[in-house]
């Protein structure tokens, strides 16, 4: 079959897409060397986008608040892989938050390099994986509790209670409009893989609005191994019919085909960026706004200590305004990514039997 | 711009987490949950049937009753009918009956008073024949000599004579 070996093909280059992609973020760490130094000679000096930065993004330990010299943070382990040195496992308070070097490594504005300048893999279970973690052990718990129920027969013969209550309406909204009206006959098959896809999103996003938190679902990270693993599903599901259209888009002249090919192979890659970029963006751009209002005291207070004062309960009504919204996008972004991935993988496999449906579609990105 | 950039361990954790997530939710929280809420939607639409089925089969006795009554109210009707038309016939038929016995005994009593009053004639007949024959005799006897042929003579003379 031809169109296999296409597939397989896809999967090779994306691969290799994804393996050049994550080189430059070894290369990054040499050059933020003098920044480093020159934000700790200002230290007094309040700079909210730092601020803001250092709180959405991923660290070596879990840090709550300083106080002083007093700093209230969890140390986490620190698993290192490099090709000289082999693996090495530590705690994070080893750096002394980044002012001390250990065995070789040191601490250069959150990310670990080696002293020697030479190649490190990271694997660190950092503040970011650790949440996630403990968010998937919860969920994990959860759902296995309830699924003990449904085994036990609550729910099925009498009324369902407690969790069972909260989520049944949630993994039915997923069945009934997520996976039934877009995959077809085949519904089913990928129901298991939506409803993960979508707690996995929701749960983390939750979490990760908890004050003090570490913003999972808002790094690109995370976002890009849920795109990724979309891709491949989707990719797996695609049929000979489909990539027939990409290739060789029928009913239209052949100089428009010429056009078309490229911008319908393109849309294959565009489509699960696109679900990496709207997630991470949405959540990065929900935890700015809420420590932007947050910050916005300190930026005042930092003029005037009555201007700070005066402003707080604007920025803090603000701040909580945001807070209900964001509360909704993780429940509506978890829904567009689980939503979108489904839509997609019907488009994937579509077309196959009635060739009307794959026409009437919008580009949906 | 560190940002946009993605860590190459949170990466690693995130595909580790997913995939084993993936496969304990599937193995035992997915198919449990989606069988059971799949077997409540089925036993829900079950007994929605069931209770449909129930209440045409509710309908369908009630229309058999209401035949049934209806054939019943006729049924009486019609014995009662019967009944009524019975007793006319038999009232009739008894009546005509009593009527012929009556007019039966009529005739009997009218016989019976005809042949007694026939037997009383005759004896009548008899005792006056004797007696004009006594009369006549003791009239006579001083007159007539020939006793037999006077008697046979007044014999002849009273049958001759016909009471009525």
């Amino acid at each position: 079959m031809a169109f296999k070996r296409i597939k397989s093909l896809l999967v090779g280059t994306f691969s290799i897409f994804t393996l050049i992609l994550s080189t430059p973020v070894l290369a990054q760490n040499h050059d933020n060397n003098n920044e480093t130094e020159a934000a700790q000679e200002k230290e007094v000096k309040l700079d909210p986008a730092e601020i803001i930065l250092e709180h959405i993004q991923d660290a070596h330990e879990w840090h709550f608040f300083s106080f002083g010299d007093f700093h209230a943070s969890i140390p986490l382990p620190v698993i290192l892989y490099s090709p000289t040195n082999g693996l090495t496992l530590f705690s994070s308070s080893r750096f002394h938050h980044g002012h001390e070097a250990y065995n070789g490594y040191k601490l250069e504005h959150g990310k670990i390099v080696a002293e020697d300048g030479s190649k490190v893999y990271d694997f660190s279970l950092t503040k970011n994986v650790v949440q996630m973690f403990l968010a998937l052990i919860l969920l994990v718990f959860l759902l296995t509790g309830i699924a003990k129920k449904y085994k036990s027969g609550q729910g099925v013969t009498s009324a369902p209670k407690g969790w069972q209550s909260l989520l049944e309406p949630v993994i039915t909204f997923i069945r009934d409009e997520a996976a039934k009206p877009n995959l077809g006959h085949k519904w089913q098959k990928y129901l298991p893989y939506l409803l993960t896809v979508f707690f996995f999103i929701l749960i983390n996003t939750l979490f990760g609005l908890l004050p003090g938190s570490a913003n999972v679902t808002g790094n690109i990270a995370f976002t890009i191994v849920l795109g990724i693993i979309s891709f491949f599903v989707i990719l797996f599901s695609t049929n000979s019919h489909f990539w027939g259209h990409i290739f060789w888009p029928p009913g239209v002249p052949f100089l428009i085909k010429l056009i078309l090919i490229p911008i319908e192979f393109a849309s294959f890659f565009i489509k699960p960026a696109a679900l990496i970029i709207r997630l991470f963006a949405n959540m990065v751009a929900g935890h700015i706004i809420i420590l932007s209002f947050v910050t916005l005291i300190f930026i005042f207070g930092s003029m005037a200590t009555v201007a700070g004062w005066s402003v707080s309960p604007l920025s803090v009504a603000f701040a909580v305004f945001i807070y209900l919204i964001e509360l909704l996008v993780a429940f509506i972004q978890a829904y567009i990514f689980t939503v979108l991935t489904a839509v997609f993988i019907g488009q994937a496999f579509e077309g196959g039997h009635n060739d009307t449906d794959g026409h009437a579609d919008a580009v949906i990105i | 711009m560190e940002l946009l950039l993605p860590a190459l361990g949170l990466l690693f954790w995130t595909l580790v987490a997913f995939a084993i997530v993936f496969f304990i939710l599937k193995k035992y929280a997915w198919s449990a949950i989606l069988k059971g809420l799949n077997d409540r939607e089925q036993n829900i639409a079950d007994s929605i049937a069931t209770a449909d089925k129930v209440r045409q089969e509710m309908a369908q006795l009630k229309s058999e009753n209401e035949a049934l009554l209806a054939t019943a109210r006729e049924e009486r009707a019609a014995m009662l009918k019967e009944a009524k038309e019975t007793k006319d016939r038999i009232i009739g038929q008894a009546k005509d009956e009593a009527k012929l016995q009556a007019a039966k005994i009529v005739a009997d009593a009218h016989a019976s008073i005809e042949q007694q009053k026939m037997a009383a004639m005759t004896d009548l007949k008899n005792q006056v024949g004797n007696l004009v024959v006594e009369v006549s005799e003791k009239v006579l006897r001083k007159e007539l000599s020939n006793k037999p042929e006077y008697e046979s003579y007044i014999r002849q003379l009273t049958q001759e004579v016909k009471l009525n």
